[in-house]
């Protein structure tokens, strides 16, 4: 799935990456625990998540992650996004919830990590 | 590759795993192997942010192994098998609102390195020392 088509799906605003929304993610990983993104979920994953702590930039960049979601309309800090964009990691903010999110993308046809 | 961390430093956190991940990739470690050394050194060097005064997190890169070796100075581990349990965490709750404390760092490590040695004494530190085989090799 591509990401413009989460962005669709998901009603979802891009706050860096805008001209990556081509990218494709391979599968969708939902979780608000950093050891289990860091461990379970595959390369080019979407990283969908309620974290919005510079460590979920850091961890997304080691697990090669093709973008994060953040949940519940939570939105990162300057520092994060920064961080983001030196990377090439696109963000993108949804107000649904994490369970909703990940249900509606599955319902799509992305898989799960 | 040596790297200083200090606790509760969590902006520079992860920046040494960053770099022993890239130095691996350069050198042509096999992908699962970067994956596995990756996860180590990011736990390792986590526990010393959360937990320690301070510390120092290595990486030593061998054609066959990698070896990621994290000592710290700070309170120790009384009890190594209860922390090594799935699930028992002494963060306190601001840690885990961050995502960590899940209790499953050193587990982790453990299941990502094919050797893990881990020696602690009260109020003085922890070394742990874990060896990751590269694919290659027959692991």
């Amino acid at each position: 799935m591509k990401l413009h088509e989460v962005k669709h799906i998901l009603d979802a605003e891009v706050i860096c990456g805008e001209d990556l929304l081509d990218t494709e993610v391979g599968s969708g990983f939902g979780c608000d625990l950093i050891s289990d993104s860091l461990c379970f979920s595959r390369p080019d994953c979407l990283l969908i998540t309620g974290l919005t702590n510079i460590q979920i930039v850091r961890v997304a960049d080691m697990i090669e992650a093709n973008a994060i979601l953040f949940v519940r309309g939570k939105k990162p800090g300057q520092d994060i996004i920064q961080l983001a964009i030196n990377k090439k990691l696109p963000l993108l903010i949804t107000r649904r919830f994490l369970f909703e999110s990940c249900g509606l993308l599955y319902q799509q046809g992305l898989l799960s990590s | 590759m040596e790297f200083s961390v200090q606790g509760m430093d969590f902006n520079r956190a992860g920046e040494a795993a960053a770099q022993i991940k890239k130095a691996l990739q350069l050198v042509g470690m096999h992908v699962d192997t970067v994956r596995r050394a990756v996860i180590v050194a990011y736990e390792a060097e986590l526990n010393i942010v959360i937990h320690a005064r301070q510390g120092r997190l290595a990486a030593y890169i061998h054609p066959d192994r990698v070896e990621i070796e994290a000592v710290d100075e700070g309170p120790g581990i009384p009890d190594i098998s209860q922390a090594m349990r799935e699930g028992y965490s002494t963060a306190p709750d601001h840690i885990r609102k961050m995502g960590f404390g899940a209790g499953m760092g050193l587990p982790n490590i453990k299941k990502s390195a094919s050797h893990m040695q881990l020696t602690s004494e009260v109020n003085v530190g922890t070394r742990l020392t874990a060896i990751i085989n590269n694919q290659t090799s027959g692991d």
